[in-house]
């Protein structure tokens, strides 16, 4: 069987080059694998969850098993997950491990992202992958807010709303953009089927064809390595494909996927019967966003009510935090293996990895970004984090306004100092010390003989 | 004719097709001459690619042996890359009006893009508020002055717009005395009933938490809070305007009718704002 199909296609030599390819055995490796197999269920879930939904804003009334809304007017879109979460079997344990599959499919991304910068992995040859990669994290926030709105109820109609006045706060072109998204002043009933096409067609489809690029890339360019016992620039020292990566790969992806079903099956999530139909004049409180998109809304509460007008034009108060403020972030992010090279002039091949303690400085810039942002993921729950502690929201926001300046100073200061120390006291993980030779003397004593 | 002068024309046609679609979006021309300009934008610019790839390319026929599928065999690869990027920078004229070509038909078909949505024309400084328009609640009743209790929040629209969003306003009752609007505003007020936007000037979200013992309004979203007393101005949060005071007066039967619209844009900021809108308020 396998030789007819070779005689027609000629790929066993490309098959066996294929699971020879070696792969290298360490666990921060198969963060980008748990993302990978995220999107696969995500695609699984999303097929079925796509057969029931209907992405349609006109008013219906609700008349399904849920009492507390019976009678009320519902949109077409809200009735329809309604009606999947409660009426169709399966419906309600698909939907909610299609959502959290995304929260973990974007929380393996960030993982394996700070896995690529912290160990230096982006650096020559593997800037382009890096690039494809900071896309594809890009493409994957898209989807979870795109599929986050679409049941149309109360919460993510909130987090639509927020979208709308961010983008009309753009000087020049906002209103102008935020009219071609929206169809119009928010709210409008255009959006449900627009973000429905993005969400089952335009991203998916980008989505896949950047995932399949991006390991396109690294097959071409092989794994980059730890500087484990043998392992050189030119050579990468691991696990051929096949039988032991395939087979830890496959197992990593079943239970994956189980992990996530539990989820689904155990752990309510998006509740939308209990946030209601959205209604543009009344809004849910507490409203947080899914956990990607707190640190976007949290800057938005701690951002000073600042709103310059100046020669007839206003630079509105979410501009800053809304657009500039994420806008610098990924930039950063995007440009930073050229920022580095450019920095410190250092712009060969690297195959092996740094230890985060080897590069002190980068380390440092990595955790005060991480911690701006855990502090801005903090102030989009303030409310929350106030009731907590028991302190008034205002003194929650004014400690979180000083601490998003102070906390990322004192901890890049701190992750410096930690990391030359380590550094300064130990060689590098996985360097082997050199050995010594000794001699003792007649007097009882030890003496080093010089190599030779 | 000569190849080079026929992939010029062919890209010339393609050009003024491309032209002709972004006149026809903009004037708004017949699905025909949508359809024609496409064809003419895309014909020309195939045409040319294929003239050139047959009379300009000099590729010579060559021979690939046919080898077995079976592994173990090297695979004869023979291609001369260099042949064809030599033509093509020979070409330098045709190359640069192929790159022009195809950065117009680009433009002119990301034109489409803008029948998402209308202009914004004037629809973010006005709302449905009128002059003599009755304030009506969410069941569509009119509200009388006398039939208001202090510290009571009503969620009121202008009569016939019940549920329009932007024109979604708080009507709220404190003591007279306590009041201490702008002077131009205090006659908006008539005995202490205030009427302000519910829609946030931070991010749009109704501002939906009164705190009557404060005379406070406290928006969920980003806790932007304002002071109902002093023209809803903002005192805490990233709200940087007050919430547009609605003018209004009693009319002889005793109802609520507004005065006329928001004086300023309600809801979130946008950079011309403080613009008055073309065909005025």
């Amino acid at each position: 069987m396998l030789t007819w199909i070779d005689e027609r296609l000629g790929l066993a030599a490309w098959a066996r080059a294929g699971l020879r390819k070696v792969f290298p055995d360490h666990w921060s490796f198969l963060l980008g694998e748990v993302a990978l197999f995220c999107l696969v269920v995500l695609v699984l879930t999303g097929v079925f969850l796509t057969l029931f939904y209907v992405p349609d804003a006109t008013s219906v009334t609700y008349s399904g098993p849920w009492a507390p809304l019976r009678g009320q007017s519902v949109s077409a879109a809200f009735d329809s997950v309604m009606r999947l979460s409660f009426e169709v079997r399966a419906g309600l344990v698909m939907r909610q491990i299609h959502h959290w599959a995304a929260l973990v499919f974007v929380a393996a991304i960030v993982v394996h992202l700070l896995r690529i910068f912290f160990t230096g992995a982006f650096r020559r040859p593997r800037e382009i992958n890096w690039l494809v990669g900071i896309g594809l994290l890009l493409l994957a926030l898209t989807m979870g807010i795109t599929g986050y709105s679409l049941p149309d109820d109360l919460l993510s109609g909130t987090g639509l709303r927020v979208i709308y006045s961010v983008v009309i706060a753009i000087p020049f072109i906002g209103p102008y953009l935020a009219f071609l998204v929206f169809g119009g002043e928010f709210p409008t009933p255009e959006i449900i089927s627009r973000l429905f096409v993005f969400h089952v067609m335009l991203l998916p489809a980008l989505l896949i064809g950047g995932v399949l690029v991006h390991l396109a890339i690294l097959v071409r360019q092989k794994h980059s390595q730890y500087a484990v016992p043998g392992a050189t620039e030119e050579n990468v020292v691991g696990r051929a494909f096949w039988p032991s990566q395939v087979f830890k790969s496959t197992g990593l992806a079943i239970l994956t996927a189980a992990v996530l079903a539990l989820m689904g099956g155990l752990i309510q999530i998006n509740p939308i019967w209990a946030y209601g139909p959205f209604d543009a004049t009344t809004v849910s409180s507490p409203a947080q966003p899914d956990w990607y998109a707190g640190w976007l809304d949290g800057a938005l509460r701690l951002f000073p009510p600042i709103e310059i007008t100046a020669l007839g034009i206003t630079i509105p108060s979410p501009f800053i935090p809304g657009v500039l403020l994420p806008g610098v972030a990924f930039g950063v992010m995007t440009l930073w293996p050229f920022l580095e090279a450019w920095v410190t002039g250092d712009h060969a091949e690297h195959q092996l990895l740094d230890g985060p303690r080897e590069k002190p400085l980068r380390t440092a810039f990595g955790v005060a970004g991480l911690l701006v942002f855990v502090i801005l993921t903090l102030a989009g729950g303030n409310d929350v984090v106030a009731l907590v502690f028991g302190v008034p929201v205002e003194a929650m926001t004014n400690i979180l306004r000083v601490a998003i300046v102070a906390v990322p100073l004192l901890g890049f200061g701190l992750t410096y100092r930690i990391c030359r120390e380590l550094f300064d006291r130990r060689e590098a993980p996985g360097q082997r010390r050199a050995s010594v030779r000794l001699r003792r003397t007649a007097a009882g004593g030890f003496e080093e003989i010089e190599p030779d | 004719m000569n190849a080079s002068r026929g992939v010029a024309l062919a890209l010339a046609v393609s050009i003024a097709g491309s032209l002709a679609l972004v006149v026809i979006y903009v004037v708004g021309g017949s699905i025909q001459q949508q359809g024609i300009g496409l064809a003419l934008a895309l014909g020309g610019m195939g045409t040319a690619i294929v003239i050139w790839a047959v009379a300009l390319i000099e590729a010579p026929i060559e021979i690939e042996e046919r080898h077995s599928f079976a592994t173990g065999r090297e695979h004869a690869v023979v291609v001369d890359s260099g042949t064809g990027t030599q033509e093509i920078s020979r070409r330098r004229f045709l190359a640069r009006l192929l790159a022009g070509a195809v950065g117009i038909l680009g433009a002119a078909l990301v034109l489409p893009a803008f029948s998402l949505g209308p202009q914004p024309g004037t629809d973010l400084f006005r709302t449905a508020w009128r002059r003599g328009l009755r304030l009506v609640d969410l069941g569509n009743r009119p509200i009388r002055l006398d039939d208001l209790v202090a510290d009571s929040v009503t969620t009121v629209f202008p009569e016939g717009f019940v549920g329009r969003p932007d024109s979604q306003t708080l009507l709220i009752k404190v003591s007279p005395s306590d009041l201490a609007l702008p002077s131009d505003r205090a006659a908006w007020a008539p005995e202490g009933c205030v009427a302000y936007s519910k829609v946030c000037t931070h991010a749009g979200c109704p501002v939906g938490l009164y705190r009557a013992k404060e005379h406070l309004l406290l928006c969920p979203c980003h806790q932007s809070t304002f002071d109902v007393l002093r023209g809803a101005t903002p005192i805490f949060g990233p709200a940087a305007r007050p919430l547009p005071q609605l003018p209004m007066e009693v009319d002889a039967d005793g109802y609520l009718v507004a005065l006329g619209d928001f004086p300023e844009p309600i809801g979130p900021g946008f950079w011309d704002m403080t613009h008055t809108p073309a065909d005025g308020g």
